[in-house]
C-alpha cells in the first residue's frame, strides 16, 4: 500500500507541478511534497507499534481515505487560487485614486471626521465613534476568548497532571531561592518605561498612531516581563484572578454604558450633550478616550491572562 | 430598542444561571414587543448604533421575518436552558458554570446581532463570536470525546471564516461599502454594466461556501455529528437549534438584501445549494439509520433537516425561501426538545444513550417520552405537527419549477420514508415493554424540565395546526427585505 | 496580465492565502495546522490593507486644521484589520489553549492519533 502511494504520489506531482506553474504559485511546490511522506511514514509505523491489535485493514482503508483526501484538498487548493488569481487580475488596481473603495463614505469620514468625532487619528475616530458596534463585539471576543481560556486551562480535577504538580512544586522552590540579579535589575529599569510608553500610546489613540489595542498590548507585554521577572507569586498578590475579573468586566461595562448612551441617543436623534474640544488635545474628542482606555485596560489583562493561563493555568 | 436587546447580553461580570435565564426573557420580550409593533403594521425600520445616517455608522435593521426569528431565538434559547438545566448542573465543573453561562449569553447576542444586522463587517465579528461560544459549549462538558469534536468543529469553522471575510474583503474591494442597501445598490450598477462580473461570482461563491461550512451544508457536514452528539444537552439544543441556524438567516438576508436573489438566480448559485440540499437530506437520513447512540442519530437527522433548508433556498423563489424560514422555525422548535427528552430518557439508564438500553424507558418518565414521540412525528411530517407544514410548503414551493420539481418531490418522498425508518423504532423500543432486570429507577420529576417540554410541544403543534399567521408574517418580512 | 504585476500585494495575498488553506487542510500537526490559520488570515489582512493604499497620498492623521479627502488614504481598511487582527488573536490563542488540553490528554499533537487514541478509549 505504501509502494503504490508512493507511485502514486510522484504520478501526481508533476501534473500538480504544473499547476502551481501555471499560478505562479511557486510556494506550493515546495511546500507539499516535502511534508506529506515524512508524516506518512510516522503515522504508519507509530500506532502499529503503540497498538499491535489494531487490525491492519482499518490502518489500509484509512490511510486510502487519507490519501483521496490530500488529493482533494491539493485540488480545491488550487482551484480557489487559481479563480482568487483570475478574480485578482480583474480587480481595480493597486494604489490608484478612482477605486470603487475610495467613495463618498471615505470623505464623509476624512472631512468631516474632525468636526464630528474630535479625532485627529481618523481610525480611530472612525473604529470607535463610526463603527464602534463592531470594535465593541471586537472587545467582547477577546473577553470571551480568555473566558474560554480560562475555562479550559484552569487547574480543576479534570485538568491535573502528577508530572505538572511536580513541575510547578519546583518551580515555587527555585522561586524561593534563587533570584537572577541581572534579569531583576535590568527588569526594574525597563518595566515602568515600557508601562509608560503603553499608557502613552493609549492616551494619544486619537491623536497618533496607536490607540486601545496597541497601547493595551505593550501594557499586557510588561505585566508579563514583571511576571517573569519577579515571579508569579509576587505577581498574585496585586493581581489575582479576582482582580482580574473586575477590571476586565468593568471596564467592558463602562464601554457597554458610554456606548448605549450613544446609540441610544443617536437613535432617537438626540443630541449628545459630551465636549469634543478641542483637536489636538489630551483631553479631548469626547468618549473616544475613556473608550480607549477601556479597550486598553481589557486588552492588557487580557495579555497577560493569556500568559498566565498557558504558563501556569491560574491567575 | 434594539440596543436595549443587544447591549446589556454583552456586558459581562457574575453571570449565573438565573441571571442568563433573565436576559433570556428580557430578550424574548422585547422581540415580542418588536414583533407586535411592526407585524400588524407591516413595516421595517432601520435603528442607527450611533450617531451617524446609514452609510458612516453601523446600523440594524428589523423587519417581520428578523422579529419573527429574533423571537423563536429567544424562546427556544430560554426553553433550552431550562429543559437542560440539570444537565448542566451534572457536566460542567461547579467553578466553570459560570463561564458556561457567559458562552451561553454571548451566543444569544452573536445570533441576535446576525439576526438584525445591517453590516456586512459586523455580521463577520458575529460570525467569530458565536463560533468561539459555540466551540465552548461544546468542550464545556470536558470529556475527551467532547475535545476531539470541539477540535474537528474548531478547524472547519475557521476554514469557513477565513472563506467568509475573503469573500467579504472582495466585496468591499469591488464595491466600497459595507452597509447591505449601498452594497445593494452597487451590486445592481455592476450587474448592469458587467463590470467586475467575475469577482461577484468569487464573492458570492466564497461567502455561501464559507457560511455553508459553518451551518453544515452536505459535503461538510462531517463535523457536526461528533459536535452535537457529544456536548451537553443544553449546548447540543442550542448547536442545532439555532447556531446553525444563525448562519442560514444571515445567508438569506444576504441573498435578499446584498445580492438581490434575481442575481443569485443568474448566477446559478441557486442550483448548487439545491443539490447539496438534496444530497443532505439523503446522506443525512442514512448516517442516521446507521447510527445506534440516540443524541448521535438526532444530530444526523439535524443534517438532513438543514438539507431540507438548503433545498428550499436553492429553490431560488419566494416561496421556497419562505418554506426554508419556516422549517428553520419548526426544526428550531422540534430538535432541541427532542435533544432534551433524549437525554431526561437516558438519565435513567445510567447515562447510557446506546438506543437499545433506552427500551422501555419512556415508562419511567413519561413526559419526556410523550416529547420525543411528538417530536419524531413532526419529523416524519405527520399532519398535525409542524414538520408536516413545512414539508407541505416546500411541496407547493416546487411547482412553478418543473425540473426541480420531480426531484425535490422523489427526495422529500424518500426522506420522509428515512426518516421514518429511524424515528419509528426508536419510538417502538422507547415505548416497548422494558425486560427483566433492564428497568432503571424511577427518576424524580424536574419542575423545570417538565415546564420547557410542554411548551415545546405546545409550539410544534402551533406551528402545525395555526401556521397560516406565521407564513403570512414571513411573506411580508421577505417582500421587505 | 501586467495587472497581477500591479496588483502585486493582492497576488502576494492569494498566494498566501492558498499556502494557509492547504496548510489547514493538509497538517496532521494540530500547532501547524493553526500557524496555517495565521498565515490564510494574515493574507486576508494584507488584502485588505492593500485596498486601502492611494498613491502618494498620507496616512489618516490629520495634519493641519483643514482635510481635504484628497490628501489621504482610505481609513476604513485600517480599521477593519484592526478589528480582524483582534479576532484571530482571541481565535488563535483559544485553539492552542484546546490543544494544550489534548497533549495532556493524549501526549501528542497529531490529530489522526489523537482521534485513533480517543476511539480506542471508547466513545462516551
Amino acid at each position: 500500500m505504501n509502494k503504490m502511494a508512493r507511485v502514486k504520489k510522484e504520478k501526481k506531482t508533476p501534473w500538480q507541478r504544473f499547476c502551481a506553474w501555471v499560478n505562479g504559485d511557486a510556494q506550493e511546490k515546495s511546500l507539499l511534497p516535502a511534508e506529506p511522506p515524512k508524516l506518512k511514514k510516522k503515522k504508519a509505523v507509530k500506532p502499529q507499534q503503540k497498538k499491535a491489535a489494531a487490525p491492519k485493514k482499518e490502518w489500509m482503508g484509512l490511510t486510502r481515505f487519507d490519501h483521496i483526501y490530500r488529493v482533494c484538498a491539493v485540488f480545491i487548493g488550487v482551484v480557489i487560487v487559481t479563480v482568487l488569481m483570475i478574480t485578482v487580475v480583474q480587480l481595480p488596481l493597486f494604489g490608484s485614486p478612482d477605486n470603487p473603495a475610495d467613495n463618498e463614505v471615505v470623505e464623509r469620514y476624512v472631512e468631516d471626521g474632525l468636526k464630528e468625532t474630535g479625532a485627529v487619528n481618523m481610525v480611530a475616530g472612525m473604529i470607535l465613534d463610526y463603527r464602534a458596534f463592531d470594535t465593541f463585539g471586537e472587545s467582547s471576543v477577546l473577553f470571551l476568548a480568555v473566558t474560554c481560556v480560562t475555562m479550559l486551562l484552569m487547574r480543576d480535577r479534570n485538568n491535573t497532571d502528577k508530572d505538572e504538580d511536580l513541575l510547578t512544586a519546583r518551580e515555587h522552590i527555585v522561586e524561593g531561592h534563587e533570584e537572577d540579579i541581572i534579569l531583576i535589575q535590568i527588569a526594574k529599569l525597563i518595566i515602568p518605561c515600557v508601562l509608560v510608553y503603553g499608557i502613552y500610546v493609549v492616551l494619544n489613540g486619537h491623536l497618533s498612531p496607536g490607540g486601545g489595542f496597541s497601547g493595551g498590548t505593550i501594557m499586557g507585554s510588561a505585566l508579563i516581563l514583571f511576571a517573569v521577572s519577579f515571579g508569579m507569586i509576587r505577581m498574585s498578590r496585586f493581581f489575582s484572578y479576582s482582580t482580574f475579573r473586575k477590571i476586565t468586566s468593568s471596564a467592558l461595562m463602562v464601554y457597554a454604558a458610554s456606548k448605549a448612551y450613544s446609540f441610544f441617543t443617536g437613535a432617537n436623534h438626540l443630541e449628545s450633550h459630551i465636549p469634543l474640544g478641542t483637536p489636538g488635545a489630551i483631553l479631548s474628542s469626547g468618549l473616544i478616550l475613556v473608550l480607549d482606555i477601556c479597550v486598553g485596560i481589557v486588552v492588557a489583562c487580557t495579555m497577560y491572562g493569556f500568559y498566565a493561563l498557558f504558563t501556569k493555568g491560574e491567575l | 430598542m434594539i440596543s436595549g436587546i443587544v447591549t446589556p447580553l454583552l456586558k459581562n461580570g457574575k453571570w449565573a444561571y438565573r441571571l442568563s435565564l433573565f436576559a433570556c426573557s428580557a430578550g424574548l420580550v422585547l422581540s415580542g414587543v418588536l414583533l407586535g409593533r411592526i407585524g400588524p403594521r407591516n413595516e421595517s425600520f432601520s435603528f442607527m448604533m450611533g450617531h451617524f445616517p446609514a452609510p458612516w455608522g453601523n446600523e440594524l435593521s428589523v423587519g417581520p421575518l428578523e422579529a419573527v426569528l429574533a423571537t423563536a431565538i429567544c424562546f427556544v434559547m430560554l426553553l433550552a436552558l431550562l429543559g437542560g438545566r440539570r444537565d448542566i448542573f451534572e457536566d460542567v465543573l461547579p467553578e466553570k458554570q459560570k463561564l458556561y453561562f457567559i458562552m451561553m449569553d454571548e451566543i444569544l447576542a452573536a445570533l441576535l446581532a446576525l439576526t438584525y444586522t445591517n453590516d456586512i463587517f459586523t455580521a463577520y465579528v458575529f460570525i467569530e463570536i458565536s463560533t468561539i461560544a459555540a466551540c465552548a459549549i461544546v468542550m464545556a462538558k470536558d470529556s475527551s470525546a467532547t475535545m476531539v469534536a470541539t477540535m474537528r468543529y474548531l478547524i472547519m469553522s475557521l476554514l469557513g471564516s477565513g472563506l467568509v471575510l475573503l469573500g467579504i474583503v472582495l466585496l468591499y474591494c469591488i464595491t466600497g461599502h459595507l452597509l447591505f442597501p449601498n452594497l445593494q445598490q452597487r451590486v445592481l450598477e455592476l450587474v448592469a454594466t458587467g463590470q467586475y462580473a467575475m469577482p461577484l461570482t468569487v464573492v458570492v461563491g466564497l461567502i455561501v461556501m464559507g457560511l455553508g461550512i459553518k451551518s453544515a451544508m452536505f459535503p461538510f457536514h462531517l463535523w457536526l455529528p461528533p459536535a452535537h452528539g457529544s456536548a451537553t444537552t443544553a449546548s447540543s439544543s442550542v448547536l442545532s437549534g439555532l447556531v446553525v441556524k444563525g448562519y442560514i438567516i444571515l445567508m438569506i438576508r444576504l441573498f435578499y438584501k446584498v445580492f438581490t436573489i434575481e442575481v443569485i438566480r443568474s448566477l446559478r448559485i441557486t442550483n448548487m445549494v439545491f443539490l447539496f440540499g438534496l444530497a443532505g437530506m439523503i446522506v443525512g437520513s442514512v448516517g442516521a439509520i446507521k447510527e445506534e447512540h440516540i443524541k448521535r442519530m438526532l444530530a444526523y437527522s439535524s443534517v438532513a433537516q438543514l438539507g431540507y433548508v438548503f433545498m428550499g433556498i436553492g429553490l431560488g423563489t419566494d416561496v421556497g425561501i419562505m418554506a426554508a424560514c419556516f422549517q428553520i422555525l419548526v426544526h428550531a422548535c422540534t430538535k432541541p426538545m427532542l435533544f432534551g427528552c433524549a437525554s431526561a430518557l437516558s438519565a435513567g439508564r445510567h447515562h447510557n444513550k446506546k438506543l437499545y438500553a433506552l427500551r422501555g424507558a419512556a415508562y419511567e418518565n413519561k413526559l419526556a417520552g410523550v416529547g420525543f414521540t411528538v417530536g419524531a412525528l413532526s419529523m416524519i411530517g405527520i399532519p398535525l405537527f409542524g414538520g408536516f407544514a413545512a414539508k407541505v410548503f416546500f411541496a407547493s414551493a416546487t411547482m412553478a419549477q418543473p425540473v426541480k420539481m420531480w426531484m425535490t418531490l422523489l427526495t422529500l418522498a424518500l426522506s420522509t420514508v428515512l426518516n421514518a425508518l429511524y424515528y419509528i423504532p426508536a419510538v417502538t423500543a422507547l415505548w416497548s415493554k422494558p425486560a427483566e432486570g433492564e428497568a432503571g429507577e424511577k427518576q424524580p420529576a424536574d419542575p423545570t424540565f417538565a415546564v420547557s417540554t410542554v411548551l415545546f410541544i405546545l409550539a410544534v403543534f402551533f406551528l402545525g395546526i395555526c401556521y397560516q399567521p406565521v407564513v403570512t408574517l414571513i411573506q411580508n418580512g421577505l417582500a421587505l427585505l | 496580465m501586467e495587472n497581477l504585476l500591479i496588483n502585486h500585494y493582492e497576488v502576494a495575498a492569494v498566494i498566501l492565502f492558498g499556502i494557509g488553506f492547504l496548510n489547514l487542510l493538509l497538517q496532521n500537526n494540530l500547532v501547524k495546522k493553526v500557524i496555517g490559520f495565521g498565515i490564510m488570515d494574515n493574507a486576508v489582512y494584507l488584502f485588505l490593507a492593500s485596498q486601502g493604499y492611494i498613491e502618494g497620498r498620507l496616512a489618516p492623521i490629520l495634519v493641519g486644521e483643514t482635510a481635504r479627502a484628497a490628501d489621504y488614504i482610505n481609513p476604513i481598511p485600517a480599521g477593519l484589520v484592526l478589528t480582524g487582527i483582534v479576532v484571530s488573536v482571541s481565535v488563535t490563542a483559544f485553539s492552542l489553549a484546546l490543544i494544550q488540553r489534548l497533549y495532556q490528554k493524549y501526549k501528542t499533537v497529531n490529530f489522526d492519533e489523537i482521534v485513533q487514541l480517543a476511539r480506542q478509549k471508547g466513545d462516551e
